[in-house]
This record gives C-alpha cells, structure tokens and sequence, in this order.
C-alpha cells in the first residue's frame, strides 16, 4: 500500500485569471509522472474552472527551477478546455471512454491533450464525492456541447482591463485600407480593387467585410449569389499574375437553377479571361487534394502515434515505426498539398497564368494552398509580420471556420478538420529544409499550434469576421462596457515575456537588405501614377498577346467542361512541372526569392518539437537542434557584447572591468525536447529499446549461415 | 596491384603517424599493475589476425594466453580494447569459444574470463556480449563454434544482441540500394524503407553498443564482446561503445585512431568485405560492416551536432577512400599481410589527406566536453536514412552545400574574430589618443549597421 503523505497544512490555490470562475477541485489527487510504468509521482489538488483543468502540486512552493521558457496564461500543469482531446477513465486496469453521463466513476483518469501532452491522475485517495464533483464536471466542461456565448473569451474579455496598446505590425485586414495597402504592396492595383459591397454583411456572412474582386466584376453580380461564383483576389505576383478564390455552387437539383448558375459563371469566365487579365487557370480543390474527411482521418490516426501512456508503448510502436508512418497518410498529404503548391507557383511564375482555386466554401483547402504559395513566393510571408497578417488575410478575416474545424463547441464531429495544422505542417517542412530563409523559427509554429486553443484570444475562436463582430456587442450578456475587446495572439507579450519571445525569433534569418530610403521614395511615386492611369491604356506585353490567342480556345475549353481540373491538364507539357521544379533546385537558393519545397519520400518528415516534446523516450540529453541554436545564441551574445564594448571604446568611456563576459548558457546539457520538455531528467541511464525485431522469415536462409564458411571444427583436428 | 602503390601525391602530414598503439595505451594510463602489455604476438606467432602488440591482465601469464588461445575460435583470445578512467572497468574483444556439438571446456579459458572479471576488483559477475542471435550462437556448435555455458562459467553472465550476420547486412544495403536507384521510391517511401531493414539493423547495432557502454559506466563491471571471429560485429560494438564513452574518439584524431585500432590493427577483412582488386571474389565475403559503422556513427553525430570534432564530410571521406584504392589504409585483411606487403611504406594514408586539410573535415559546432557518455537514442524516431551519403547522387534530393546553419555560423564566428581584432586596435590607438583626441578611424556606427545585416 502505498503511504498517503500528510496533508500540508499550507492552502494551494489555482492561479485564476481575471473572469475565470473555479468550478470544481478534489484534494489529494496523486498525479504519475508520465515518463514510466512505476508509480512514480506526486499529490496535489486538480481543479476545474470555465478556463482549465488544472493540477496544483502540493509542493509546488519548493519549485524553483522556473522554466527559461514560460507560458503565462497556460502553465505545465494547465489544460485549457479546448485543449483537452480526450478522456479516459481507468476501471480495474480497462480504459473507457468518458463521454458524457457517468455511472460509474474511475479509479483513474487519463487526459490526451491536443497538444499532445498525456496526464495521468490517480483519484483512488479521493473522497468520493470529490471524485463524482470533478470527474463529472471535467467531463461536462471539456467534452459536452457549449454556447458560443459560454467560451472562456467572454468573460476574459468583459473582466480583464485590455490595457494591450494594440500596437502590432501585423495587418488584420480589418479595414479597407488594409486591403488596399495589401493590393499596392503586391502591385495588384492595376486590376483588382478593394469593395465595400459587404458592408452590413449585405452580400454574405460569410465573407469578410471588405475584399478584392477584379476591377470588372460589378457590384451586381457579387450580390447575385451571395458572393458565390465570384473570383476573390488573394495575392498578386510580380509579374501581374494573381491568385483567385472562389467558392463554388452547391449541387443543384433543380435543372434551371443549375442552368442560370452555370451562364453566370460563363459570363464571369469571360470577364475574366479576356486581357488585360492572364490566361486563366481554374483548379478545383475539391477534387484535386484529399477531402476534409480524409484529412482528419490521417491527423486522427497520426496524433494516436504520439499520445503514448508508457515506455512499453514507446518501444513496441518503436519497431514499425515506419509503416505505422505511413499508414496514417498523414504524411502523404502535406506531400500533396506541398506538390499542389508548387504547380500553383509553376502557373503563376513561369506561365504567367491567373490561377483560380476552386472550392465550395473557399474557406479550407484553399486557404492552405493559396497562404503556402504565398509563404513559398513572397518573402514578406517569411517575416514574423507577414506571416501573421498572412494569416489574418486568408484564415482569420478570409472566413476559415476555426470553431467548426477545431469543434470547439463540441457540436459536430462531423465539421472537425485540422486544416489550420495542415498548413503549419506544411511551413514547418520549408523551415526546415531552408532555415535562413524565415524570420521565425519552429518553436513559433508550435506554440501557434498551441494557441489554437486557449480561448482568451478571439483569433481561433470565430467561424468568420461576420460571427466575431455580431457577437463582440455585448449585448446579449447585458454588459454595459460596451463591445468586448478581444486579444489577438499576435500578441505575443501576453503568453511570452521578452526572454521566452526570444525563442521564436530566428537567429539565423537572413534579413533582406533594405533598398535606399530615397530609392524607395521614388519607386512609390511611378507607382501611384501608374495607378491612375486609365485601364485601357495598359500595354498589353509581347507575352501576353502569345497567350490572347490561346485564350479563346481555353474558354472554350471551360465553357464546356464548366469546372474541373486545369492545371496540369492534357494540354500542357506534362514535363513543364517536373522541369521548373529540377532547374529551381539545380541553382543556388536565393532566401529572399521563390522557395520551393523537396517534396521526396526521404524529405517529408515528422515535426518532430511538435509531435515528440513530451515524450521522455525520445529526449536526447544535450542534443538535437537545440544544441546548434544554443550555440548560435552564445556566439550572438558574444558579438554584440563585443559590439557594446566598441561603442564604449569609442566614446572613451570607462573601460575593461565594467564589462561582464557574455553568460554563456550551459547548452551541452540541454535536452531535445527543449524548451517544453517538462521534466529535465538527469538521468545517465540510456534509453534502451524494450523490443525488439526478429522478424526476417522472407531471408531465413540468409539469416541461418555463419559469417564464414569454415567448419571450426575441422580446424582443431 | 593497387593504384595506392604508385600514388605519387604529396602531402604535408604523414597520417601512418596517427595511431601508435603504446601511446594509445599509454593515454588510457595503460599498462597499470593490473593490465600489462605483451609482445607475444610480436610475430603474428599467436595469431596471424591480432596486432602485435596487445593488453591483458597482469595475472595471465604468455603461456596461459597461448592455451586460452587453442580454445578461441581463429586464437583471437580476449585482449583490452577499453578501459573506464574511473571504475576501472574495461571493454574486452574476442572471437568465439570452440565449445562444439560435445559442449568442450577449457580450463584456462575459464580461469582467463575470470582474471579479467577480478582485474577491477568487482565482485559482480563478468557479462559477456554476444553480438549474434542466440539461435546462431547454438547453431555455431555444430561447425565447433559456440558460446560460453552457464556451467562452465559460473561467473559470467550472459547476453545475445540479435545482431544478424554479414549475409543479412549486406542483403539490407541492396534492398536499400533499389529503393534509392535509378529512382527514389515516390508513394510509398517510409514502408519501401522499412522493408530494407537497414535502419533496423543500426537500431540494433546502436543499441548494443549503449547496453555495452552503460554496463561499463554506470554498471561498473567489465564487458567481453564476440560476435563469430570477432572481427566484424565485435568490431561495429566495441568502437562505437568507446565512441560514446570516451570524448577523445570524437575527435578527428581520436577517431582516426579508433578506425586503426579496432578495425584495421585488430582484423577486419577490409580486403574480403569490400572485396578490393578481386573481381571474382565470391560475393559472400562481401558485406558493407564498415559502411553500417560508419552509418552509426553519421545517426549518432546527427543527434548531437555538438558533439562530433568531425563533420559529415570526414564520414563521407572515409567512405570513398574506403573504396577508392587510392590510400593504403583500408588495404588487405590483417596487420601481418600489411606490414608483409609493406603498405605503410610504399602507399600513403588516407589521414594524410584529411589532416593535411583539416579545416575542411571540422565541425564548427564542436563544443569539447570531457569525459561525458554519450548516448544516442536507438528509436526509429530519431534514426534516419542517411541522404547525403546514399542518394547524394540526385541533384533533386542533394542538400544544400554548405549547409546553411554552418554557413551562417561561420559568419558569426568570422565577425566576431573581426570584432575583437579591431577592438584590440582601438584599445591601443585609444590609449595612444589619450594625449591627442581627434577622429577616429571607423564609427560605432557602421560597425552597428553590419552586424544588423547579419542577425
């Protein structure tokens, strides 16, 4: 039996966020310490609140190693609500499923956090009706159907004082003018504008207030359909090739309908494919990269790889690795998705093509697709800034339905998809395989994955722009602060003090040279000249004319097949992708230009920060790439302190003992799995593999001989 | 015969320098009053395939090593390779005992084993390692091969390290092989991989080695390895467990000096197993065991980038050479043929080319650290196909050279040796200027703006 440890006296109480409500506790909770089969662990208190579950060690005051790298709002033992993935509870050593109602009431609580982490809570030192309180009101907070209005963001943002500046180089494509900087930025102007057709949500709930149609498209036919049917402006190349959306007609039975949809989408065709616009390319989504449901499916089997109870578990999934990989597709998709991207890119830069992603909702697939061709083409989408007014642009304001695809409501099963992950999936491959060439490093696509799911920020937690501003008034909830104002997590300050945001930022991002102030000046000014130039006069290239020529023969094309694949069609040399895609990679890589993935088998990998941080198995004690980018930081410190050091000896001052040696961390002893790694073992022992293959039946023969063939025997005669 | 014979180039280092084996032992605090040094071996009288020169216990004396050598498969007796600087606990290698369908004892053998488990004083059993499969193991009595019995050695422990035999290795490389050439595998790539097996064939290499470097670290008790004869997994094992426990060998020298020590001086078949200037050597000699090391060594430096004085071309170096003839350090199967042939003096080394050019072999990542075990993680996890190596014939998969984060490291590290230069100048111009203030050579902030460009 083990020995229940005396109560201290000493009262733990959570740490509460402002509007964050306790809900529920039990006392002596014994929490295992993942990391093996013993029983290894500590006491403490778990709570529920309207924010977390959360477990407060009875010893925590001893705790004095304070992580270098601390989340502020969600701690080591902090699982947000929406965070947790699923629940299991332990009777007599089976695991089952707890969903809603409960009967019965476990001896053991297991919680698999869509962070990947696993806790382990024994309530068998549990008062009884402590146990029934806090399972049952964990299970109803964390896994039953919720009201919008009831998210944690509400009563953050009515009781916190929002005292943030808002002060964010991050553009939230909020406003009008956003749009139209975006469009300059991008040169765009010539051909696109900025409409304010939706103001009042007059067109479509789902489309953002403002956005970018092609100069020609009439007021008129955006209404026509709820937006449906409408190319919607993403970026602009610069070479005047841009990326379009659209969302498409759901099947329609009836004949007529179906008839006037299908002349409404000719004319917009036609509009849209005679100069000054590129030849136009159209690729249905839909059908071209795998659906939501596979997608979800591959993440579904994927996740299970890494949520692992015990080292036994570790090493017996250890021996097939490989095929258990690959078994889940996950990995086969972002090779999709990557291999789409890159023919998107191919149209755009080397034929200089428009390309028009096609999907019902325009809002899934085609957020990944057109935000990685954009991160892949623009090197603005490679800062820090970019990135995140990226995506604003295409997720956040573009109507990507985070609350749907992350079910965080828990309405439907059936709407969940992790899309968004898909995409940083994706970024994270580029960061690895080019890592000068970004401005943030993957622990910033990782704790950007964790953020989807803490809601005190409104980022993730609205299905369009439409949604957030109906219900940011307030006036449901009989405030009378007026609209709530919500965080963004752009806000990187409210998670991360400045030490901890220092782990974002890449030290090895190769800043582009900044062009001559005066330099600038003047490139602005033809610029806006060239703005207002009537449309008509634009001269239409050599090039171009090349191509006017084919057009009539590819609308016709359209025309008769309505909508379907385009890229990489039949009438176009098939080597053409294969070609761009070898001569881009038999050159140097420029960081600042075109960036294409290697999308071979050996090149995909696992995100392996993301996937593997909480696994102690798989720590390697001051090794992984945390051990080269500490060395990065040490040597950076050391450079500019010599940088200080000459500025000093410039102005004269003081010199010699004022100055401190840089402090170089102690970054040999380091684990991988910094910095999350929860548990900084110190362990000497080695890992070593429980079990292990045999299995070689199909070489038995083979396996059967001895090295050499020399009978031992004979030589001792 | 080879071209490394009429070789005429011309280096500043001489890499037959390298390893000598008195000073190697002499750096392990070897002989001590338990561990002597013998020349028994001096004429390959002993065996033909074991350096001259060789350690064992102080208490054996050369007639008891001459009749545990009757009952070692080849004579390969148990000889120190390691010794643990603290406790004292050594890594030991040898071959196979002739123990034979009737189950033969010896005797002296058996007292051998039983000196070396006394010679750090440990009161623990002696645990021996046997690379192979048990099933081999037995099987091996029947060609009078075998293994040490529980009976015959009461106090040594036993254990197998499933590793499988050259014929199975070097069916893995050409599985691998075709799933690489002409083309690398599209869709199914991560199971095409697994069914070569190689990388579970490192898993076990690797794992073995860490069973045999904990046992002597934090186990405090001394190690025999065997595989058959000795030569080819017991090699694979006792160097990459010397690797993880001994920083020297993670130096460039320190691990020319393991390759000459535990490969070439104690006789692995280099001329068999890559069947050097033999075209109709019979493919079963053949077996990539150096390759599999040398992949070992690549997965372990991958895991710890800091911790390796070498970078990925030295391996990759090494491994051309291997085959290239155009050195005489991989040459023939033995130090006796070698020295018969007189390849150190008529062939260069392949460290002549690598020392003669350092810089171009060293890891900027290198941070040295002492006496620190180093142990990598054996899961297929962590472990991946080696690219650079096997598909760096294909421009589409070749990595970027240089590799960007070393690149950019080496500007750092350029930048600051400028940095402490001129602020060496301006210390000494500014105590000079003391007298006379007037302008100076560079401003603070030009200086500012260049770093900036390169953060």
């Amino acid at each position: 039996e083990i020995h229940i440890k005396e109560p201290i006296e000493k009262e733990v109480n959570p740490h509460l966020l402002p509007g964050e409500l306790l809900l529920c506790e039990a006392s002596t909770v014994y929490k295992y310490m993942q990391e093996d089969g013993s029983n290894r662990g500590t006491y403490g208190k778990l709570v529920c609140t309207n924010f977390k579950i959360s477990f407060l060690d009875d010893d925590s005051a001893s705790d004095d190693n304070e992580p270098q790298f601390k989340n502020k709002i969600v701690g080591e033992n902090d699982i947000t609500l929406q965070c947790v993935d699923q629940i299991y509870g332990v009777y007599d050593e089976k695991k089952k499923l707890l969903t809603g109602q409960l009967r019965k009431y476990p001896e053991k609580l297991i919680i698999y956090c869509k962070d990947l982490r696993v806790f382990n809570f024994c309530l068998r030192y549990t008062k009884e009706e402590e146990v029934k309180r806090i399972v049952s009101g964990i299970v109803h907070h964390s896994q039953t159907p919720k009201l919008l209005k009831r998210l944690f963001l509400f009563s953050y943002a009515s009781a916190a004082p929002n005292n943030t500046d808002g002060r964010n180089q991050t553009v939230m494509f909020e406003t009008l003018e956003d749009w139209r900087d975006e469009l300059e930025r991008t040169k765009g102007n010539v051909r696109y504008k900025a409409v304010t057709t939706n103001e009042g949500y007059r067109v479509s709930e789902k489309l953002p207030l403002y956005f970018v149609v092609p100069i020609c498209i009439s007021e008129e036919s955006i209404l026509k359909y709820e937006g449906r049917g409408i190319p919607i402006w993403c970026w602009s190349c610069h070479n005047g090739a841009a990326l379009l959306k659209m969302s498409t007609f759901p099947k329609e039975q009836d004949d007529s309908t179906s008839q006037m949809q299908k002349a409404f989408l000719d004319g917009i065709y036609k509009t849209i494919s005679k100069p000054p616009y590129e030849l136009l390319k159209l690729d249905d989504l839909s059908s071209s990269l795998p659906s939501l449901q596979d997608i979800q499916t591959a993440y579904t089997r994927f996740k299970q790889l890494f949520l692992i109870d015990n080292s036994t578990d570790f090493w017996a999934t250890d021996v097939k690795w490989f095929s258990l990989l690959e078994s889940t597709n996950w990995l086969e998709i972002i090779r999709r998705v990557l291999k789409k991207a890159i023919e998107v890119a191919e149209c755009l830069e080397i034929q200089h093509t428009n390309v028009l992603l096609i999907e019902e909702s325009a809002t899934d697939l085609c957020c990944v697709i057109s935000s990685l061709v954009q991160v892949m083409m623009d090197s603005y989408s490679r800062t820090k800034s970019g990135f995140q007014s990226l995506i604003q642009k295409e997720w956040v304001i573009g109507g990507h339905g985070f609350l749907d695809r992350c079910n965080h409501l828990h309405k439907s099963e059936k709407e969940e998809a992790p899309v968004f992950l898909l995409l940083l999936n994706c970024v994270w491959q580029l960061v690895q395989q080019y890592p000068p060439a970004f401005e943030f490093t993957e622990t910033y696509l990782t704790v950007l994955s964790d953020s989807l799911y803490v809601p005190i920020f409104s980022t993730f937690f609205f299905n369009s722009q439409h949604q957030r501003d109906t219900n940011r008034s307030g006036e449901s909830l009989k405030t009378q602060t007026g609209p709530f104002r919500f965080l963004t997590v752009w806000d990187w300050a409210v998670q991360f003090d400045p030490k901890a945001q220092a782990f974002l930022n890449n030290p090895l991002y190769a800043e582009k040279p900044k062009p001559d102030k005066s330099q600038r000046k003047t490139a602005r000014f033809k610029h806006q000249r060239q703005l207002s130039l009537p449309l008509t006069q634009a001269k239409p290239s050599t090039k171009r004319g090349f191509f006017r020529e084919e057009t009539d023969h590819l609308i016709k094309n359209i025309l008769g097949k309505r909508i379907g694949k385009f890229i990489n069609s039949a009438d176009e040399p098939p080597n053409s992708l294969r070609e761009f895609y070898d001569s881009w990679h038999s050159k140097p890589v420029d960081y600042h230009g075109l960036l294409l993935p290697r999308i071979d088998g050996p090149e995909i990998k696992v995100w392996a920060q993301r996937y593997l941080r909480w696994i102690p198995e798989a720590q390697l004690h001051g090794g992984g790439t945390i051990a080269t980018a500490a060395k990065i930081l040490d040597l950076m410190e050391e450079v500019q302190s010599l940088q200080v050091k000459m500025d000093e000896e410039h102005s004269q001052a003081v010199s010699g003992d004022v100055h401190s040696v840089p402090l170089l961390r102690n970054s040999a002893r380091l684990s991988s799995l910094f910095p999350f790694a929860l548990l900084q073992r110190q362990s000497v022992k080695p890992a070593l593999p429980t079990s292990t293959w045999k299995d070689l039946e199909d070489e038995d023969d083979l396996v059967k001989r001895d090295d050499e063939f020399v009978d031992l025997s004979g030589d001792m005669l | 015969l080879f071209f490394a014979f009429v070789n005429e180039e011309k280096f500043p280092e001489n890499g037959w320098m390298v390893y000598n084996p008195m000073s190697e032992y002499r750096r392990q605090g070897l002989p001590n009053e338990r561990w002597r040094v013998t020349f028994i071996n001096e004429h390959y009288g002993l065996c033909d395939t074991y350096p001259s020169l060789l350690v064992v216990p102080y208490n054996a004396t050369d007639d008891d090593l001459k009749r545990v050598a009757a009952f070692r498969s080849r004579n390969r007796i148990p000889v120190l390779s390691w010794i643990h600087p603290e406790t004292q606990a050594v890594i030991m290698r040898c071959s196979q005992p002739l123990v034979g369908m009737s189950g033969k004892r010896n005797k002296d053998d058996e007292r051998y084993l039983d000196v070396i488990r006394e010679a750090n004083g440990q009161i623990s059993k002696l645990t021996i390692y046997d690379a192979r499969p048990s099933v081999n193991a037995v099987a091996n009595k029947a060609t009078g091969g075998g293994y040490e019995g529980e009976d015959a050695y009461p106090n040594a422990e036993l254990f197998f390290l499933d590793i499988h035999n050259i014929h199975v290795m070097r069916e893995s490389l050409k599985k691998l092989k075709d799933i690489v050439y002409p083309n690398v595998e599209e869709s199914h790539w991560l199971s095409s991989l697994e069914s070569t097996h190689w990388l579970e064939h490192i898993k076990l290499v690797l794992t073995g080695a860490i069973q045999v470097a904990d046992k002597v670290s934090s186990g405090r008790s001394s190690v025999l390895v065997h595989c058959s004869d000795g030569w080819d997994r017991t090699a694979q094992l006792t160097s990459l467990a010397m690797l993880m426990l001994d920083s020297y060998y993670r130096t460039i020298q320190g691990f020319e000096v393991l390759v000459q020590k535990e490969w070439i001086s104690f006789g692995h078949k280099f001329a068999s197993r890559i069947g050097h200037g033999d075209k109709n050597h019979a493919d079963a000699d053949r077996s990539p065991i150096f390759l599999q090391f040398i992949d070992c060594v690549w997965q372990m430096s991958k895991q710890f980038p800091t911790a390796f004085e070498f970078n990925e071309q030295f391996l990759i170096t090494i491994l051309d050479h291997l085959y290239s003839c155009r050195f005489g350090t991989f040459l023939y199967n033995s130090e006796f043929l070698r020295e018969k042939e007189k390849v150190a003096e008529k062939t260069l080394s392949l460290w002549s080319l690598i020392n003669s050019e350092k810089s171009k072999y060293t890891n900027p990542f290198y941070s040295k650290e002492l006496n620190r075990a180093l142990y990598p993680v054996a899961s297929m996890r962590h472990l991946e196909l080696w690219v650079n190596y096997y598909i760096r014939w294909n421009p589409r998969i070749r990595q970027q050279q240089p590799n960007p984060v070393e690149q950019r490291y080496m500007e750092l590290l350029a930048l600051r040796d400028d940095y402490i230069r001129r602020l060496e100048e301006l210390q000494i111009t500014n105590n000079s200027k003391i007298s006379n203030s007037s302008a100076s050579s560079t401003s603070p902030s030009q200086m500012v703006s260049q770093v900036q460009t390169h953060f």
